[in-house]
Formats: C-alpha cells, structure tokens, sequence
C-alpha cells in the first residue's frame, strides 16, 4: 500500500482563484473550446486576471484558437503557465508536441493530478476549464478536485447533442454542482426546442450564439475573434450572469 | 497509517543554491502536506520518518527534491524531524497491452530527445505520446511500476 500525496497540494494551488468555470457539453464539436477561450480573452479584455485550463487531452484545441507559439511554462516551483493574450495558459500540449495521445482513463486522472499538483496560477479572478464532451474522468476528477468549480454547458440546436447535454446536466444537478446556464452555440434557426429541454430540467437558459459563417478566419487571431458576431452573442450571454 | 517495511538509501544533500525553482519543489510540498495530514490524522505528536518512492519515468533530481523536502518540513505541526526523509528509487516497469513485452525506461531513453525526456518529467504520462512497445511499436502499454512519486511509510511518535 502507498499513499498519493498530489492530492494534498491542490486546495493550496486553487486557494488564490476567486472562480473556477468549467465549459463543458456532453457531447463533442459543439464549440466548448471557442466558448471557453472566448470567455477567457473577454474577462482578460475587461482586466480580469484569469486563467485557461485546456482538460481536453484527447484533442486539446484552445492554443489553435489563441494562437499559441513556441510557448512553454516556467519552472519555478512548479510550472508557472505562459501569458497568452493575458490569459495564463496551460495544456497538455506543451508537452506532446501535437503528437496523438493514447490515453486510458487511469492516465487521464493521473495528468490532472499531476497538472493541478504542480501548476502554480498565483491569484486569479477566474480560472476557465476547456473540458472534454461526456461525463468521464476529467469531469469528475474537476468535480472530485475543484470543489469550487461551477459550470458553463454548451450545446447546439441538434437534439443528439442535447440528448448527450441532458445526461451532463442530471449529473451535475444530482452532484448539486452550480451550473450557470446553457448556451445555445450555432443555431440557424429560431427553434425554442433547446430552450424548452433546458427548463424542463430547471436549468437556466442563456441564449443563443448564431451560426457564424466568418468565424473560422478568426481561429488563431484572437483579435479578430472579439470582433465576430459569434463574440457579440456571447457577450450578450454573458452579460446576463454578470461576466 | 500506512505501515512498510524499507529498505533505507541515503543521500547526502549538498546546499543546492542554484536549481531551486524546479518543479520538484511542488512534488516535494505534495509529500510533506500529505505526510502532516496523516500525522494528524493519527494523532501523532512527532513525524520521524517517512519514506517516499521515486519512480524512474518522474526523473525526479534527489538532491534538490531531498533539499526541498527538509526546507519545507520546518516548521510543520506536528513537527519532521531533522532528516526524517528517506528516498528510494522505483525502477519503471512498462508493459505492453498489446503483446506482453516488458521494458524499462532506461532500456528506451537514448531513443528519445530532449525535449521529449523533459516532458516526461514533467508528466510521466506522456510517454504514450512519445515512445512505442520496443517489440510490437504499439502504443497501448501501461506503466505498471515506477510512474512518479509516492509515499510508502511515515512513522512518528504518538
């Protein structure tokens, strides 16, 4: 028998963060990943110190929408995360180079362990968690770890994807974690299907973002991104949970 | 409490002045915030020792991480006794789900860059990322023993 010691270290690493969100969905390519960076660079743009969490490891994306370069953390008792955009930025992918990562579920929460044992945030306003579609390890191990952590779900119009989304939100709501609301990511149409889903579970629902044709030309300029109609949407969203 | 029978390495630790900002420290805060909390737990007034197995694949550096370890015992209640920290290394075993070959880290790490060594490091995990079963080239192995670092042992005084 041993005992795991990285636990004991994480409430020390997330006492200086005022909030943590997670973005989650319960099912994949619904756009969690350009909500949470979005998120991040909006409360960065307003002063916010904030920090973003890739939890994506499979198929870590936020540094393709930030545009991140040749960027690596310091070592300094720990791993102090880069500033991008005036986001403090960690992810996996500083370290597997792009390469595909095979992970089983054991490793999956051995990375978290080890990514929330040695990364030092400092204060934050806000730590950002672009999290994996489901409910699997990274959801609980945020859960299980971040006690503090609320979530953020988006979905799209699709009723696949909601029919995944409603799962995540039973879970949450059984585990009593605040769950802020969901968003309605890429609609093309004015169907109220998502919305009438949403608050038959007694969840709050947040709005729409409209389908953006123009938006993947911003993917990597996040100058370009806080200018789309996409990003109007979302500060529209946000504003209503007072972010 | 975790109760082992050890076998004891020691090391010498030279003051380390340089080096000190690695990311060891943070592991090292780990051991020592977990070596107070089961202490507490079981009500002892006095930590004396606490042994702690380092696997291969964290490449864990011994001097700054034993150096680390005492700086940040002072001071803790209950109090760690001067030098309770005994460290001993885990040989890394992988095996390989595909087709049962076992190999060490040693046996692959001159395949391996820098870059990709450091990473390692920093998540052991991530050897799935960079290296593949030296037999069959798969990726789908496992690390089964000497992944990071782990307490075995804390003994004290009640």
């Amino acid at each position: 028998m041993t005992m795991e010691p990285r636990t004991s270290v994480i409430e020390k690493r997330l006492k200086d963060i005022d909030r943590i969100i997670a973005v989650a969905s319960g099912k994949g390519g619904v756009g969690k990943s350009l909500v949470a960076s979005s998120l991040a660079l909006h409360l960065a743009r307003k002063d916010y110190r904030v920090g973003l969490l890739d939890l994506d490891l499979y198929g870590p994306s936020s540094h393709i929408i930030l545009g991140v370069k040749d960027e690596f953390p310091i070592e300094e008792k720990g791993i102090i995360p880069p500033k991008i955009h005036g986001i403090s930025f960690m992810s996996i992918v500083y370290f597997t180079e792009e390469k595909p990562s095979p992970f089983r579920g054991v490793d999956i929460s051995n990375i978290i362990l080890e990514l929330l044992a040695i990364t030092q945030w400092g204060s934050l306003d806000f730590l950002i968690i672009d999290m994996p579609p489901g409910i699997g390890d990274e959801t609980l191990d945020v859960i299980r770890y971040m006690k503090t952590s609320e979530f953020l779900v988006v979905t799209t119009p699709s009723k696949v994807a909601m029919g995944a989304v409603g799962k995540l939100l039973t879970i949450l709501l059984e585990l009593k974690k605040p769950v802020l609301g969901v968003i309605e990511n890429m609609t093309m149409t004015d169907s109220s299907f998502i919305k009438k889903e949403v608050h038959r579970l007694q969840v709050r629902y947040l709005g729409k973002i409209h389908f953006d044709e123009h938006l993947e030309e911003s993917i990597g300029k996040p100058d370009r991104l806080l200018k789309t109609l996409a990003m109007k949407d979302l500060s529209r969203i946000l504003q209503k949970i007072k972010l | 409490m975790l109760s082992f029978s050890v076998r004891f390495v020691t090391f010498k630790p030279s003051p380390p002045v340089s080096g000190l900002c690695m990311h060891e420290w943070a592991l090292a805060e780990s051991i020592v915030m977990a070596a107070v909390e089961e202490a507490q737990k079981e009500k002892l007034k006095k930590i004396t020792q606490v042994t702690v197995f380092i696997g291969e694949l964290q490449q864990i550096e011994k001097e700054i991480f034993l150096f680390a370890l005492n700086e940040l015992s002072k001071s803790q209640k209950p109090p760690i006794i001067k030098d309770a920290f005994l460290l001993k290394t885990e040989k890394s075993t992988l095996t390989c789900k595909n087709c049962g070959e076992t190999w060490k880290y040693d046996d692959m790490k001159k395949k391996l860059n820098e870059t990709e060594s450091e990473s390692i490091h920093f998540i052991p995990e991530v050897v799935f990322v960079h290296a593949r079963c030296p037999r069959c080239g798969s990726p789908d192995f496992e690390i089964s023993k000497g992944r990071g670092v782990l307490i075995s042992s804390i003994k004290g005084v009640r």
